[in-house]
């Protein structure tokens, strides 16, 4: 697999929270091929099992990465422009002159606007327009903006990736599409593996409105271990006021402990990479991870968590950066931990537990 | 009421002429691009082509017929907003510089292209889970913008980049509306790259009744200062800029009843001039295109009056005067990674300038009305 040519379709797919089909199908269409039953769960989730070859009933290891990104939506007309809500953190700093797909009848291309500063409410004049005041323009009469487009109409954002010098990727989306990346990077490292666990490989939705998908997809599936992938901060030029926050791209994934994560999974997932000379970061979580991996902890009767980061900068942008190298080495870390684990895993984890 | 639906031209706009010059990149004092793209299109057509001490190119086509004929300055620049790189950070960032009027909101979390090989950067934003709610609603200044462009050292930023090259918005030319029916289009550099693309069309048009002297000027967003040599050199009768003017015309807002402040609204046509900040408009010549306007069924809209300018503001006071006239396509969110024009409106500046011009009277046999 190419991995930069991966992270591109699914970056360039949209999948706003809640309605996250088109790059479910993209998905879809790769994990298929890497696993022995891919369905889709009621809220949308897609879920990829590769069956172990240990003896029934098998002991199961669920891998979440959130596939929902976040976007805008349409929450009225104005003449030709349309008013916006936002779907997930939308940072306002950045909105005005990013082009966008809004998602209409059939899609169109558009841009977001801020007013001139007149047209601000006063309080805004002269400093960041907020999301209330944002327009989309699709430079469309207002009669065939009313025929095309409707409230509530999901709109993304149509930046394409933009490949960098030295290796980095530039897009929307990065957040969680990388994620997504390195689950196909692990399922595909299993691929010459014979677990004795079984893998489900899980697609989540509305991560970005509140860890839903991850949290009914854990009941349903029901796991005895789960790692969350999702993207971490990462260092860079306008992050240096962060830097006990903020984590070096190239560097490797951040292993993540703290309280929504289990101690001994952090500490054999760091033995692993150690022994594997896979490079990674240790990334303290005082409290809230904000990743699946806070739902999925209390799924149920509670499953032992662990939280794998990608660094990644100019969150929630549609610039944001990774570097792929930190996608490969977190999925053959994710490979070689499930690997190594064995049939009684789950006593050991118990044992080893202070 | 329903605006007057605007005239449509006969010929079949060349949108991939529009597409290659938006897409150029042609930052003020570096507009090599643009000028290669201009060069090569013209050549064939004029009588003459130069380009000037300060790069602009200067043609001529000559007018039909043996008699005298008045020589009319058509200026329209090359050049757009950008960006110098001032400075590369120890950690492989690069600082920068504003050319021309960009707001420091336009920067923050877009695309751009850097120096003449184009090499891709995005301008960082701290990430919003990071800040508190004060720093989410604060303007990140120039002084604190930074691009990053891959680079994971100062020493590997200067292998790629050199201090003093130019860049801006990496933005793609999008038809909106479709191919088939295009309605606007949208992209950077619409400032003046319509302008330019009208002043193409009609040097390679048919033989007009005044001598055409064409000046793609270079500078003209950091002061009119490529306009002002071209207007001493070719010393016309009369003179018109083509260029872009704001379109305000956005909703109020909630503390606003009504949007008087527009300037100039998409979809009314061209708009011609009375005004701006450097320049009152010649009079002669604003009744002329508004009465030639009138006679071919063409739409054009009056800018509303205030600051700003145009190469006319340089061109009307060079050597003894020159009456001069702006006409501008009007274009949303100018100066920024993304402008959005109606096609109807630059093809009806192309209708008029040509109606103008076809039936040029001379200066002497307009009248002020």
């Amino acid at each position: 697999m190419d991995l930069t040519a991966h992270l591109k379709t699914l970056c360039a797919t949209p999948g706003m929270s809640g309605h996250e089909h088109p790059v479910r199908d993209v998905i879809a269409g790769v994990w298929r091929d890497l696993s022995d039953e891919v369905r889709v769960d009621p809220l949308g989730s897609l879920i990829a099992i590769r069956n172990g070859r240990g003896r029934k009933p098998r002991p199961k290891i669920m891998l979440a990465a959130h596939m929902d990104n976040i976007g805008l939506m349409v929450a009225g007309h104005a003449g030709e422009f349309l008013r916006v809500s936002a779907i997930g953190g939308i940072d306002a700093r950045v909105m005005p002159g990013q082009p966008v797909t809004v998602h209409g009848r059939r899609d169109l291309p558009g841009l977001v606007v801020a007013p001139p500063d007149f047209l601000l409410p006063s309080a805004q004049r002269g400093g960041v327009a907020l999301v209330p005041e944002l327009l989309i323009d699709l430079g469309l009469g207002a009669a065939e903006v009313a025929a095309q487009v409707r409230v509530g109409d999901v709109v993304s954002f149509a930046q394409p990736p933009v490949a960098l010098n030295g290796g980095l990727l530039a897009s929307p989306a990065l957040d969680n599409r990388a994620s997504v990346a390195a689950v196909t990077v692990c399922l595909e490292a299993l691929a010459d593996r014979s677990p004795v666990w079984d893998v489900l490989a899980v697609a989540t939705t509305q991560e970005e409105v509140g860890l839903y998908g991850a949290q009914t997809a854990a009941y349903a599936l029901a796991p005895q271990l789960a790692i969350a992938i999702d993207v971490t901060f990462g260092t860079g030029p306008a992050a240096r006021d962060f830097a006990d926050r903020t984590y070096e791209l190239g560097k490797g994934p951040t292993i993540a402990f703290g309280p929504n994560l289990h101690p001994v999974l952090y500490k054999h997932l760091s033995d692993c990479a150690e022994r594997g000379g896979l490079p990674y970061q240790s990334e303290p979580v005082a409290a809230h991870s904000g990743t699946d991996a806070r739902a999925i902890q209390i799924a149920r009767e509670g499953v032992p968590c662990a939280l794998l980061g990608i660094p990644l900068r100019n969150m929630h942008t549609p610039v944001e950066v990774v570097h792929p190298q930190d996608v490969y080495t977190t999925g053959r870390l994710m490979a070689d931990f499930i690997a190594g684990l064995t049939p009684d895993y789950l006593g050991r984890l118990a044992r080893e537990l202070d | 009421m329903a605006a007057p639906s605007p005239r449509r031209s006969a010929a079949i706009p060349n949108l991939e002429l529009v597409r290659q010059l938006s897409e150029a990149v042609a930052v003020s004092g570096d507009e090599g691009a643009v000028r290669r793209l201009v060069v090569a299109a013209i050549t064939p057509y004029v009588d003459s082509v130069t380009v000037d001490a300060l790069g602009s190119v200067l043609a001529v086509r000559r007018g039909r017929g043996r008699g005298r004929r008045e020589r009319v300055m058509i200026a329209a620049h090359m050049d757009e907003i950008g960006f110098m790189v001032t400075g590369v950070d120890g950690e492989g960032a690069l600082r920068f510089e504003t050319v021309g009027g960009v707001d420091d909101r336009q920067w923050i979390g877009k695309p751009v292209w850097v120096g003449p090989d184009r090499v891709p950067g995005v301008i960082s934003a701290a990430p919003m889970h990071l800040l508190n709610a004060e720093r989410r609603q604060t303007v990140v200044r120039l002084a604190n913008l930074r691009i990053d462009i891959g680079a994971s050292s100062e020493k590997q930023a200067r292998s790629w980049i050199k201090i003093g090259q130019r860049g801006t918005f990496a933005s793609t030319l999008t038809v909106l509306g479709g191919a088939r029916r295009p309605v606007s289009l949208r992209g950077k550099a619409l400032d003046d790259r319509l302008g330019v693309a009208t002043l193409i069309e009609l040097l390679q048009g048919e033989r007009l009744a005044c001598d055409l002297c064409a000046a793609f000027t270079v500078q003209e967003e950091i002061g009119l200062r490529g306009a002002k040599v071209a207007a001493y050199a070719f010393d016309p009768k009369a003179a018109f800029a083509l260029d872009c003017t704001p379109a305000a015309d956005l909703p109020p807002g909630a503390d606003e009843g009504e949007n008087t402040r527009y300037n100039s609204r998409l979809g009314q046509g061209p708009a011609v001039y009375v005004a701006d900040g450097h320049t009152v408009g010649d009079r002669r010549l604003l009744s002329y295109l508004e009465a030639t306007a009138e006679a071919n069924g063409i739409i054009a809209q009056r800018r509303q009056p205030g600051g700003g300018g145009t190469d006319a503001g340089a061109i009307h006071r060079s050597r003894a005067g020159i009456p001069s006239l702006s006409l501008s396509v009007p274009g949303r969110y100018l100066h920024g990674p993304n402008a959005i024009a109606r096609v109807a409106d630059w093809r009806a500046s192309v209708d008029l300038m040509r109606a103008a011009l076809t039936r040029w009277p001379g200066l002497r046999a307009m009248r002020a009305r």
